[in-house]
């Protein structure tokens, strides 16, 4: 890649959101915003190499996209008075930093509001926020592009006839609503490190890091909130195995195994470092604190060995009392085999049957527990169900190399 | 008594300037006689939500509560002395909105 | 801005009480903050018809132009400034009224 190319990449990365967000400001629409931030970037791309790129690439953008935009309302004749002042206004000088950044806040809660169905406000976020095309977005769902372009296209009208406002909510509204933006942020991670489909890659890592990238930017906008910091050092932590994850043959390689030399040490310090800072801050964590937390305990260990697992059992029983949901007690059982031996976890995990029949994992943790106990044909059952329900193929081929590597039961034997 | 007079379409915005001005002239007449308590064109059923908030924690669900081809695009609500007053006003509605109309009486 | 507010019933709330007096306390409320524009509670899906006039010679059928499980039991309709707002009036009318609620936006002209 050339320097201009390497240099237009990154400025994409920094300043597609503000762009945005300054025009929605300024026009009052998010598609004549997308739009003419995606024309100005086109238009860099296309004048950078030849001329260079400009002493301030982002007020350079800016002004191009402002230009584009007001270029699309006169060929549209839009004669409404909002548009005619924002034409009026076009010579304004920029506004100072501060505010700008809180217009990129406003666009996230814009794009996350509670009145879209999930799959759009992710669908919504990574496009307005994150900048990633309409193409990029629909191959990361495995979901046509023609299908995803009228998502987004439903969401923008839908902004603007039901006048979704374009601001930070306030004091009374803000936790709820920076949980929802969270969850579309994890949803967007989780679907990177933990993809679904038969013939994906086992991680896509362009949307756990799009994930962390979006996560950094609301941490920087919005330092002091707790369970972002919390989401942020989850994301690193579990990024940071991400190589170590899967074997060179595609398999997964669950914690126990892992290389832990292979970890990224600059992630897993980071992360060590947000957690240490919320614990600091001695406010009683949410749901992503505690779930950071177990990961710094487990990524502490030296040696699988060495792992505190009262400590994650304790945490665990925090997690509970915030999210009391069968697959936290799923976990908890996880940590409590660890501590007092599989029996008691499975009297625990069998509980949890009716809640989580369909869910792979429930039945991945029976088998490994029952094989741990000596009960080969009772775990091969259980694997044999994971293996059914499991979608991320690194899984599949782990779980079916771990079944077929269990001693053969004795009314197998012939 | 009152009515709803809901017109049905499977488009929206989907007036002609002609039935613009023949909505508008049928407005004027029944502000003047008293037969007008509210009218509006709607938006799109894909810019409606759905809010559940009989347990205390709204839920809301993006989209209409009904998917259908044939919608409601806008509506008259319409004062009426009885039941034919109120079939030959909506007899004329339909006309002048050159739209099939749907009408039920409030409680 | 107006949002129409529909209130949703099907067969487990056509007859349930909708707790009236909560309702007539919200109504009321709206009133004083200005933002009532119109409330109703409608009569039986079946006693509505559908006219049909474009040709000039009024065809009338009987019942609903649509036959479904949930249906529209009742209107308000409401002034806010954005969704925001409108959403908030609406959970408070689901709560009072004991039902599911659909929030639409009339056409901004």
């Amino acid at each position: 890649m050339s320097d201009v190319q390497e240099t237009i990449t990154r400025v994409h990365h920094e300043e597609w959101a503000r762009v945005v967000a300054s025009l929605t400001k300024r026009f009052g629409d998010l598609d004549i915003a997308e739009e003419a931030a995606a024309e100005a970037f086109a238009t860099a791309v296309e004048r950078w190499p030849e001329v260079g790129v400009p002493p301030n690439p982002g007020a350079w953008l800016t002004t191009t996209a402002n230009r584009k935009a007001i270029d699309r309302l006169r060929r549209e004749n839009k004669r409404d008075d909002k548009h005619k002042e924002a034409q009026m206004a076009y010579d304004e000088p920029p506004e100072p930093l501060g505010v700008i950044d809180d217009e990129r806040l406003r666009l996230i809660f814009t794009c996350c509001h509670p009145a879209l169905s999930m799959e759009t406000r992710v669908a919504l976020t990574l496009r307005m926020v994150g900048g990633l095309t309409v193409p990029e977005i629909a191959r990361a769902f495995l979901v046509q592009e023609t299908a995803m372009g009228q998502r987004i296209t439903r969401a923008k009208a839908k902004i603007k006839a039901a006048r979704i406002p374009y601001r930070v909510p306030d004091a009374e509204d803000l936790p709820q609503r920076v949980s929802g933006v969270l969850t579309v942020l994890f949803i967007v991670f989780n679907e990177g490190y933990l993809a679904t489909g038969p013939d994906t890659d086992p991680v896509r890592h362009e949307l756990t890091s799009e994930a962390i990238r979006l996560t950094r930017l609301i941490r920087a906008l919005m330092p002091n909130d707790g369970e972002v910091a919390g989401l942020l050092a989850l994301m690193l932590l579990t990024e940071a195995r991400r190589t170590a994850r899967v074997s060179a043959s595609g398999e997964l390689v669950p914690l126990d195994q892992q290389d832990r030399g292979s970890w990224d040490a600059a992630m897993v310090a980071e992360g060590h470092r947000l957690v240490r800072e919320r614990l600091a801050a001695g406010v009683a964590p949410g749901r992503y604190q505690i779930l950071a937390a177990i990961n710094a305990v487990h990524t502490s260990a030296r040696d699988v060995r060495d792992t505190d697992w009262s400590q994650v059992v304790a945490l665990y029983g925090q997690l509970v009392r915030v999210d009391p949901s069968p697959i936290v007690e799923l976990n908890r059982a996880i940590a409590v085999a660890e501590l007092d031996g599989p029996e008691v976890a499975l009297a625990t995990v069998d509980r949890l049957s009716e809640k989580l029949d369909g869910y792979h994992a429930y039945h991945a943790t029976r088998a490994d527990l029952l094989r741990r106990m000596g009960q080969s044909q009772q775990a091969r059952a259980a694997y044999d169900k994971a293996i059914e329900l499991a979608g991320n193929t690194a899984e599949t081929a782990y779980l079916t190399r771990r079944r077929d590597q269990l001693a053969a039961g004795p009314s197998e034997a012939s | 008594m009152q009515f709803l007079v809901s017109v049905l379409d499977d488009k929206t915005n989907s007036a002609t300037p002609e039935e613009m001005t023949a909505i508008t002239a049928f407005n004027e007449r029944i502000i003047a006689d008293g037969n007008w308590v509210f009218a509006g064109g709607l938006a799109a059923p894909s810019a409606a939500t759905v809010v559940d908030n009989r347990g205390g924690d709204a839920i809301f669900t993006d989209g209409p509560y009904l998917e259908s081809k044939e919608y409601v695009a806008g509506l008259w609500i319409m004062e009426a002395a009885d039941l034919d007053a109120a079939r030959e006003l909506v007899t004329e509605a339909s006309k002048a909105c050159n739209r099939r109309l749907e009408v039920r009486p409030f409680l | 801005m107006q949002y129409l507010i529909s209130v949703i019933d099907d067969e487990s709330t056509a007859n349930a009480a909708d707790g009236s007096g909560d309702v007539d306390a919200f109504n009321e409320r709206l009133r004083t903050d200005g933002c009532l524009v119109f409330v109703g509670g409608l009569d039986s899906p079946a006693t509505a018809a559908v006219v049909d006039n474009r040709a000039g010679e009024a065809i009338f059928t009987d019942g609903p132009y649509l036959e479904s499980k949930e249906y529209l039991g009742g209107v308000w309709i409401v002034e806010a400034p954005d969704l925001d707002v409108a959403l908030k009036l609406a959970a408070q009318a689901s709560q009072a009224c004991d039902r599911k609620l659909e929030v639409r936006p009339f056409a901004d002209e």
